[in-house]
Order: C-alpha cells, then structure tokens, then sequence
C-alpha cells in the first residue's frame, strides 16, 4: 500500500470537546453586550455534542469544564491538528491561556505529535486557523499575531502558510470555513470579501466558493466520513433563514442544522467548540 | 507588499533616474558589449540540436573565412592553441563526473556531455550550476561561452534540476523522474525543502525502496537504514517509522516507489521555489521565491505576498534593486512599480535571470525572441532552451526502450555535504541571515503610471537597458487550464477586441497587450457556488475575455469530439464570413459532427495559394502535400483532417479578428484532443504518433494567432511539423511522414495578411539548415508583412528541430496605420549555388502618396554541416547592405533547422 500525504480532507475519528462553566454567562468575553442563558448554551451544546458522537460516530473526548476558565467551552482556539501534529496555541486573551492546558494533556493522550508555542510575543487563536486541504490561511487579528503564525508554519511544514488582516470580527474564521474539499464558505460582508480576494491572490490552488448572507452562518464544520460521506454542520433556519437556504444548494452533503443562538453572544461559532482529528487505525 | 498609488511624478522621476543610471555606469555597458560584439550575431546554434551536439560542435568548431570577431577565433584558424579545459561536474548522486572541454566551447557542450553521460533526454529541466567569486550558485547560459561565465578555477560545475515539473507523473521516462528524486531528495536532506515529520518518513521509505528494494531483514541488516539519509536532523524515531513503512511496500519496483515519492514531494508548498534573500521597500527582510506559477514572497516562513506571472507585466533589475510591474486589480485603475532591494547588483541579477527562464519556461508556449539586436545596447538574455510545452512535445516522441539504469546506492546520503556544493547555509533559515546589509537606504517602492504614459515609458525602458538595469516584459501566452465558461459576451466582444487591437502600439516585441492571461468564470453545479477566479483570472481585459470565451467553448466542443471514436483532428479552416456569424461552438459543432466519417476537407487552400502565388516562395505545393499525408493518414488510422489555411482577403481587420479567433478557437480544440489523445496512448503505437502530431499543429496554429494579434509582430516562428505518423505500420517500416502544416501568417500595419506556406517533408539524414536574411528596405515608418523561411527538400528521415531568431531594427516599428497602399509590382529572383538558394524579392507600394521599395532577400542554405550558418548570415547581411547602400536592414529572420536523431546516434 502506498503511503500519501495531504490525503483524506475532512477525515475524522475523533473529538475534543469541553464543558459549559456557569461562569460564561457573566465572566466569558464578548464583543457586544448580551445577556446569556447558560441553560440554554448548554442544550445547545448537548445537541452538539451529540450530533459528533452519535449521529455521526466520531470518537468524542468531552473535558469538564473549569469554572474558572469562563471561555473553556471554545477548545478549537487552543489548538491546530493536521496530520498527527498538534500544535497547541498560545491564545491571544491573557485570560485563556490556561484552557491549552487540559487540551495539550488530552492530545497527547491521544498519541499526537504535540507542539508548543513557547514563544512569548507569540499569540495564536484556532479560530484565526483555516486549513483548506492544501494549505493554512491565518487571520491575523486581534487574538493572533504574526509570530503566532510563523510558530503555526515552523510546526506543519509541509504546507504555505499565507496570512490574512482581519479587519473586522473577532477571527477569520467568524465569516469563513471550508463546506467541502476546495470549497470556501464565505459571508457576504465587504471584508468577508476581501479576505477571500486576498486568500485566492495569494494561494496557488483554486477554490469554489459559497457565498452566504450572513457572516457568521459562513462559520460551518466540514466532514468527510467514511460511512457518511460528505457532511456539514450549519446552523438553523431559525437563526439565519436566508443563509440557511444556500446550504441545500449543496446536494451531495449530508447538512445537520445545529442551533448556536447562545453561544454566539459570546462570539461562539460552530467551529469553536470541537478540535477535530483523525487517527489512523494503525497508530 | 501591497501597492499603493504614487504620485505621477514619482514614476516620471524614477524614469529619468533609470536613464542616469545608464549614463552612471559606463563600464557595465561595456562588459555587455564586449561580450557581444556588435555586428556578432547570437549563435543561435547552441540549444537548438539536443542530440545532434557532436555534429554541432563540429560545425561550430569548423567555422570558414569569418567577418566577425568570434569566427575568428575558431580553430580552423587558430588551430595551434585549442585550450582543453578539464570540468569537474557534481551528479545528482553526489558522485563527480570529469570530463575534458574545449576551453572556448558554449555551456551547452557541457550540458549535453553531462546529458549524454546521464543517458538523459528529457534534460530540459536540468541545468548546469557554478559557483561565482562570491560562492553564490548560477546557472550556466547554455548559449554563452564556458570561460565568459566560469571565472574561478578549477573549473566545478554541478548538475541539478532547473525548472521542478509541477506533476513530475507527466515526464515520459523513469530516468529523467530518477534524476529529479536524487534533486529533491538533497533538497530535502539540506533543508531548502522542509517537510514535516511525516512527509520525512514517507518521503524516506520511498527512497529507501527504490534504492534497496523490498525489505529484506537477512539480506539487508536490521541497521540498513541509518545509511541513508532522509532529513537535516535524522532521527531513531524517524529511522524506524520509515522502516515500518518500508516493510509495507513489498514488490514496488524502483520507478513505482519514485512515482510516489513525487506524488508526495510534489504537494509541497516549497517544491521547486527558488529562494532569494531580499528586502522590502521598509527595509524588513523578506525572501522572494520564483516558482512555475510565479513569484512569493515570503517574511520568515510565511508568504505574505504572492504574484502569478500573468499578474506581473514586467520585471527589471537595476543595480541591486529587483523591480516588478503589476497589472492593476480588478478595481484598480493604476499598473503598481514594487521595488525589492537585493543584496547586491549581481543577485539582482540573477533573480531577474531565473523570474525570466521561469516565466518564459512555465508560462510560454515558445520562447521569446532576444530583444532587438542591432541598435540596442542592455542585456540581451532571454531564457532560449525549450518550454515546458516543448519539451513534453518534444518528449512525447521519445520512442527508445525505457534505458536500463543503475540506482547505485548513492554515496551521498552518507554524507551531509550538499550535492551541489552548496555550504548546507542554504537553507532557509540561516539564508535569511547571511545576506549583507544593504545600506539601509530606502528603495523606491511603488509607482503608479497612468495607462497612457505606460507605453511611451515601455519604449524608454527599452532604450535604457543597459547590463545594469534590464527590463523584460512578459509576454502572456496562454496555457490556461480552466474550466469551460459561458460563451455569452462573444459578440460583444469583437468590438472591445477590435478596439485594442487597434489601440496596440507596436513598440514592444512582447506581444503584452494582446497575450494578456484570460480571465474566468468556470461554470460550477451548484447554482451559488462560483468558484473563485483566481486573482490572475480576475484582471479582466478584454481580449483576455474574448479569447477565453473562445477557449471555453472550444474546449467544450473538443469534448464533444473526443467522444467520437476516431480520432478526429480539426483545424478548422471555415471561411470568415462563417466564422462571424456563428458561436465558436456552433461551428465546431457543424464541422465536428458533420459527419463521423473520414473525409479530406482543404477549405481555402486553393484560394489561398493563388493569392500569395507571388510570394510565396513555396517550392511544393502546400496542398498537394497536404493531400497526400491526410490521405495517408486516412489510409492507415481513418484520420480527418482539415487544415487551416491563412484569410487574407480582406482588409478590414474585424475579418482578420475572426480569423484570429478561428485560429485560436481551432487550437484549444486541439488541445483539447490532444489531451485525451494523450491520455490513450497506451503504447507507442501509431495513436501515439498521432498525437504528437497534433501538437505540433496546435504549436502552429498557436504562433499564427500570436503573430495575427501582435501588430508589430512581423515574422512568425514557422514551426515544422513532424510525424512519425505510420512508424508501427507493418507495411511502412522505415517511412515516417514528416507532417508539414504551417500557414504562417504576417501581418503588416497595412491591414493584409500575407501568408506563406512552407512545407517540409523531410530531411536528409545529414544536418541541415536554413539561413534566411531579409533585407527590408522602406522608410523608416513604413512597415512590412514578412514571411517565412521556406526550405523544402526531400529525403527520407527524422525529426528535425527549428529554430527561428528574428532581429530587428527599431526602424521597422509599426505605426498602426490601417491603410494598405497599393501594391505596384512585385518580382522574385532566385539564384542558386551548390549550398545556398537566394530568392530576393521586390516589392514596390505606394501608400498616400509614399512609395515604398522593400527587399527580401532569403537566403536558404542546406545539407552542408561544414557551413558556419553565423558565417554565412553575417556575409549575407554584409552584401545586402553592400548592394542597397541607401536602404537599411530592418529584419534579419534566422530559421534554423537541424534534425534530432532519437536514440541511434552515431556518437
């Protein structure tokens, strides 16, 4: 059997996902005021957590959530996985760099190769991380800077990392994400768009895109599973009604609509709350 | 990085800045003029022969009584001290190869020596390296004297990989994929490739299969590994993965395991990137890598800025700064200046030497013709070996048996020396700290340029290219790839077409205007899903557009008749008036499904032939040749084909648009054959000859396009046409037909085509050449439609391979004007001697009441491999101006034409 590499986008086995501390409602950070019901964040989680492991099997590693660590909930900004590196981020709050803490013991758990970004002028969030199969774009914003993203090219070395100013939101990822293998979601917003224009400029690959009304609906998670297929994870007509509609534009995915109503008061989207890898049977 | 607008004086500054420069540096104008002698014509007999290099050395070496500098020197005359050189050249498997050279030889002797030794044909991604006083690597000129470039004794070369294939799976034989594993595997193993851990280990157990074979504990020890390397910091641990991986690859062969190797090395984001050390305009370090698609550039590891070569208008050096032109964004209304500063003028240069071999390799389909010789001083280098296109036609008929060769296990990986020589320093990280301050003045940056003064500033940037500061404009041929599009703004866009056509000042030989890459808007399922025009697509222009269009359609249309069983070859050749009405794919469509059977369709050539009669110096009747090779062809494979022949009848240049756009309509059909032809030729069966064929049509139709739609365009490469179409035929065993199908087409200000049929049958087993000189004599505005060399002879034979230099005096620079005067008479003479055939031929127009007497002289010299082809150029050039005191040269066309003996040669 021939050993590839870069292979297999969007395969996964496995999960990490962590709990709801009470203390998100009043103590996590937010962009704008808005009163939270943790309750209900929680049942959303819940519903999360359980489309993962039971409507689509992955391995699901759930962290208790840590009363003092209001953000925990948002485990993608503690660390980037590709191939079986893990690199654990140093993220750009004060106040969350403690979250990577349960993460690096969890990966390593999982037999990663797991990297660490020592460096202290060094800031990296997940959330600025967007791996497209082929390569990284890294937003840089307010929660990750350009050492960050060197430490993030030095630690996958096989692939361009290319970087992106992010102008408004709180991450690249709050308005983009991968539906599909060389398929960019992208909310319609103008530094939505030029973001991308700058992605596509920069990259060698060629993308499709699906532009969707809503910034944060562009936020979705992408799987390719082997007993499943294609899969997307997007969020409810509820929410946005319009955006919604565009993912059934996409026929050969399998769409799980997930309700993120709470959790993005706290600028929560639905990639935030999983860090998602594959194990190879053989490792 | 990116551009900001500056203000107009700033670009008018810097221009009067870049003619200071000249004036500033005196002496590197005269190192380029002694390299160069004037009246000293390029040997353009260097890289033109790839197997026949003995017998060009021969002729090189056997030069007669010379009028120009160089011949002087060649040993028939100064035959008492031929200096023998002994070159040591690095392998790829770091073993040293010695051999003994003529002291005064080109690089190319070099290169094919070191070709020929590695039993390497696909060598035109290879290349020769040295190290300059300043230990930095550069890259042999092929067509530059050993001694001029190598100035350090002893004389050490390196051989290495020059232009990375992007899909190494497209090479046709395994030896050339060996050589550039070893490349790759020294990239890797010095660092200037990083990979992860995991491409370490799978990289390293395909290398460890192809160079041990399967896994064999008894045979090969449980330490075997630690011999090899595969990473700058070899580990146990990745030792053992690969070893584990190792064990799984059971019965891969070596070339099955380099495949692979490939598959993977190839993804790499550094693959084949070529870094520089640089500095921005602020003065922050940055690296600038030059790869197939492009330019990067990079701060640390990451890339901040990436120009694909359609987006880049133009590149220069000056001094040690490194210029790009950019073309304006989508929304942008300016061309942007970005300035890069290198650490001195000699890495400036070489930056610009490799951005321009890249472009022209990657991104043309043939090479550029070298700038204008005889008034110009600057660099004179163009990359002129073959482009990726070529070569993979090229290799496409390489018919030996796959050579037997040794994959010794390879001394080097024992060692942590650099194959090439280079200190293990360059690497990426510690290159970004070896280069020297650069003075910590600010480089200009960015200057923006208003569209109209763009050419008056193209015209001055050509007069200031001195050595030191040399600027290339880059010609955007088109290979594009792309999805088909919608065909709907097709008529809209003639006019648009038309209008820039019209629009085009013909200063610059580059054909910039008019080869502008195509923009994009593939076509996708899902109705919102658009996929992203990359940012080279998204500069629409409007020829780009139309011509995209074109190619969209066609491309579907060339789908469409892959399906058909046969093969069927289309050049369509319908008539104008056809052409403008319908699509493009209605008219694919009609001459594709006309009917499914063969037939023989000649659409225009009658006509054609009758109204060049009088200048056309064909000595066979094109269509009767045609005839017979489509009516052999049909004989054995059911072939259709029509070929093209050149509209000329009108003056009006909407028609000659659409011919334009027939042309290229009918070449990305073929392509679009062509590819799946590709794809099936499963043997080296006559499907295979076939479509080799075609892709020397299509090479044809291309630089007929290329030729309509530049206006100052004056001479068409004439590309030959080779087949091996009936080689596999039983009944035919030696006979292979050599495929003529070359309409070039000039064009003159004046609004009329001409068109030349030249028709080659074959060549004798002997070399052969052709030396054209055209004398054009007119006043200096005037311009003239110029043909083509025309040789014809028969004898069995081969491949042959052309080469057409044109040079040109500034004097017959276009002037837009679309009248086309009236012709007064026309007379041809033909003189022949033993070797040569003079045709001269006389024109005489009057246009607005301004009599025009134009001279060509063509001069055909064959079968004589003893005659120096410069020699006899140089003499030609020398009476023609010697018989017409009172008109001047305004073109000299080089056609050159030697045969390439496959394999059997005699050496």
């Amino acid at each position: 059997m021939a050993a590839g590499l870069m292979a297999g986008f969007g395969h996964y086995t496995h999960a990490i996902v962590r709990g709801i501390p009470a203390s998100l409602a009043s103590e996590a950070l937010r962009s704008i005021q808005a009163e939270v019901d943790v309750t209900k964040a929680r049942r959303e989680h819940d519903a999360y957590v359980h489309a993962l492991r039971t409507t689509l099997g992955l391995q699901v590693v759930e962290l208790p959530a840590d009363e003092t660590m209001p953000d925990c909930v948002f485990v993608e900004d503690a660390a980037v996985v590709c191939g079986d590196t893990a690199l654990i981020t140093r993220p750009g709050a004060e106040s969350r760099r403690r979250e990577t803490e349960a993460m690096k013991a969890a990966l390593k758990e999982l037999n990663l190769n797991v990297v660490e970004m020592t460096d202290e002028s060094a800031t990296l969030d997940g959330g600025d991380v967007l791996f497209t199969g082929r390569e990284f774009f890294v937003g840089l914003s307010k929660r990750t800077n350009q050492r960050g993203a060197e430490i993030l090219a030095d630690a996958f070395k096989d692939y361009a990392v290319s970087t992106v100013p992010v102008m408004e939101g709180l991450h690249l990822k709050s308005f983009c994400s991968m539906g599909g293998p060389g398929l960019i979601i992208i909310g319609s917003s103008e530094p939505a768009q030029k973001a991308l224009k700058i992605m596509q400029q920069m990259s060698d690959h060629r993308y499709d895109k699906l532009t969707v009304p809503d910034d944060l609906a562009a936020n979705c998670i992408y799987m390719n599973l082997s007993n499943k297929g294609h899969v997307l994870l997007h969020c409810t007509p509820e929410e946005f009604p319009e955006s919604a509609k565009m993912f059934e534009k996409l026929k050969d995915h399998m769409l799980i609509p997930l309700s993120n109503m709470e959790k993005v008061k706290v600028d929560g989207a639905l990639t935030c709350c999983s860090v998602l890898l594959n194990k190879k049977a053989d490792n | 990085m990116t551009t900001e607008s500056g203000a107009d004086s700033e670009a008018k500054q810097q221009q009067q800045e870049s003619t200071e420069t000249q004036k500033e540096n005196p002496q590197a104008a005269e190192l380029a003029l002694s390299q160069n002698p004037p009246e000293q014509l390029p040997p353009a007999v260097g890289h033109s022969t790839p197997a026949r290099k003995e017998q060009e050395q021969q002729e090189d070496q056997s030069s007669h009584q010379s009028s120009t500098s160089r011949l002087s020197r060649s040993p028939l005359k100064g035959a008492k001290k031929v200096k023998i050189m002994q070159c040591k050249v690095t392998l790829l498997d770091g073993s040293d190869y010695t051999l003994n050279v003529e002291k005064r030889v080109k690089g190319q002797v070099l290169f094919d020596k070191v070709c020929d030794h590695l039993n390497l044909l696909e060598k035109d991604y290879f290349g020769i390296t040295y190290r300059d006083l300043e230990n930095q690597k550069n890259w042999l000129d092929p067509s530059k004297d050993l001694k001029r470039q190598i100035r350090t004794l002893p004389w050490n070369f390196a051989f290495n990989v020059k232009f990375y294939p992007p899909d190494p799976s497209q090479l046709t034989e395994d030896i050339t994929r060996y050589y550039l594993c070893l490349q790759l595997r020294d990239d890797v193993v010095s660092g200037r490739l990083p990979c992860s851990f995991a491409t370490h280990t799978v990289l390293g157990s395909y290398t460890v299969q192809s160079e041990l074979g399967d896994y064999d504990p008894e045979e090969l020890g449980s330490d075997y590994i630690s011999e090899l390397r595969f990473a700058p910091n070899q580990t146990k641990e990745l030792e053992e993965k690969v070893m584990e991986l190792h064990k799984t690859y059971k019965g891969m062969t070596p070339a099955e395991a380099e495949i692979h190797f490939l598959e993977n090395a190839k993804k790499l984001s550094m693959y084949g990137v070529d870094l520089h050390h640089a500095k921005d305009s602020e003065g922050v370090e940055i690296m600038l890598g030059v790869c197939a698609s492009g330019l990067l550039i990079y701060r640390d590891r990451l890339r901040i800025n990436r120009f694909a070569w359609p987006k880049i208008l133009k590149i220069s050096y000056k001094r040690n700064n490194f210029y790009i032109k950019i073309r304006p964004g989508e929304f942008e209304q300016f061309e942007s200046t970005i300035g890069f500063k290198l650490p001195n003028h000699r890495a400036a240069k070489r930056l610009w030497k490799v951005c321009v071999e890249h472009h022209t390799f990657f991104r043309l389909v043939s090479p550029e013709v070298p700038p204008k010789k005889f008034l110009s001083l600057g660099s004179k280098f163009r990359y002129s070996g073959r482009t990726q296109a070529q070569t993979r036609r090229a290799s496409s008929l390489i018919i030996r048996p796959a050579p037997l060769f040794e994959r010794s296990a390879s001394k080097r990986y024992t060692m942590s020396r650099s194959l090439d020589g280079a200190p293990i320093t360059e690497n990426h990280e510690t290159l970004m700290k070896d280069s020297d301050g650069a003075r910590g003045d600010i480089i200009t940056t960015v200057t923006t340029e208003k569209k109209a003064e763009e050419e008056k500033a193209e015209q001055e940037d050509a007069k200031e290219t001195t050595d030191t500061a040399a600027t290339v404009t880059l010609r955007q041929e088109t290979k594009d790839t792309e999805p088909p599009t919608e065909m709907v703004k097709h008529q809209t866009n003639i006019s648009e077409l038309k209008r820039s056509f019209l629009e085009t000042d013909g200063a610059v030989p580059g054909l910039t205007e008019w080869e502008r890459r195509l923009s994009s808007s593939p076509a996708c399922e899902a109705p919102m899903i658009e996929p992203l025009n990359l940012q080279d697509n998204e500069d629409k222009m409007p020829v780009g557009d139309e011509k995209k269009e074109e190619a969209k359609a066609t491309e579907a249309a060339g789908n469409l008749l892959n399906c058909a069983a046969d093969f069927n070859v289309l050049t369509d050749g319908a008539p104008v008036h056809e052409l403008q009405a319908i699509s493009p794919s209605t008219a694919m469509d009609d001459d594709v499904f006309e009917d499914g059977t063969p037939r023989q369709a000649q659409k225009k050539t009658p006509d054609s032939q009758e109204e060049f009669s009088e200048k056309s110096l064909a000595k066979l009747s094109p269509g009767s040749v045609r005839e017979e090779v489509s009516q052999a062809i049909i004989d054995k494979r059911g072939m259709l084909i029509i070929l093209k022949e050149a509209e000329d009848r009108e003056e009006d240049k909407e028609h000659l648009q659409t011919v334009i756009k027939a042309r290229s309509t009918s070449v990305k059909e073929i392509e679009a054959v062509m590819e799946d032809m590709c794809q099936i030729k499963a043997a080296g069966s006559p499907k295979k000859a076939m479509a080799s064929w075609v892709s020397e049509v299509v090479k044809a139709e291309e630089s007929e396009v290329f030729s309509v739609l530049s206006e100052e365009m004056k001479t068409i490469e004439e590309p030959r046409h080779k087949v091996d179409a009936v080689q596999e035929q039983s009944e035919t065993n030696e006979a292979q037909i050599t495929l003529p199908e070359t309409t070039p087409l000039a064009v003159s200000t004046h609004g009329w085509v001409s068109s030349f049929t030249s028709q080659k049958t074959s060549v004798g087993p002997e070399q052969k050449a052709g030396v054209a000189v055209e004398a054009d004599a007119a006043p200096a505005d005037c311009v003239h439609p110029d043909e083509d060399t025309v040789c014809a002879k028969e004898m069995p034979v081969i491949h042959t391979e052309t080469k057409t230099i044109t040079y040109e005096s500034s004097a017959g620079d276009m002037n837009g004007d679309a009248d086309p005067g009236v012709l007064l008479s026309a007379q041809t003479i033909t003189s022949e001697t033993t070797s040569t055939t003079t045709t001269t031929h006389i024109t005489k127009t009057v246009k607005g009441g301004v009599s025009e007497t134009r001279i060509e002289k063509r001069i055909v010299i064959t079968g004589d491999p003893d005659i120096d082809h410069d020699e006899a150029l140089a003499q030609a050039i020398k009476e023609a101006k010697e018989q017409h005191p009172d008109m001047s040269v305004t073109k000299v066309v080089v056609h050159k034409e030697t045969e390439i003996t496959p394999e059997e040669g005699e050496d």
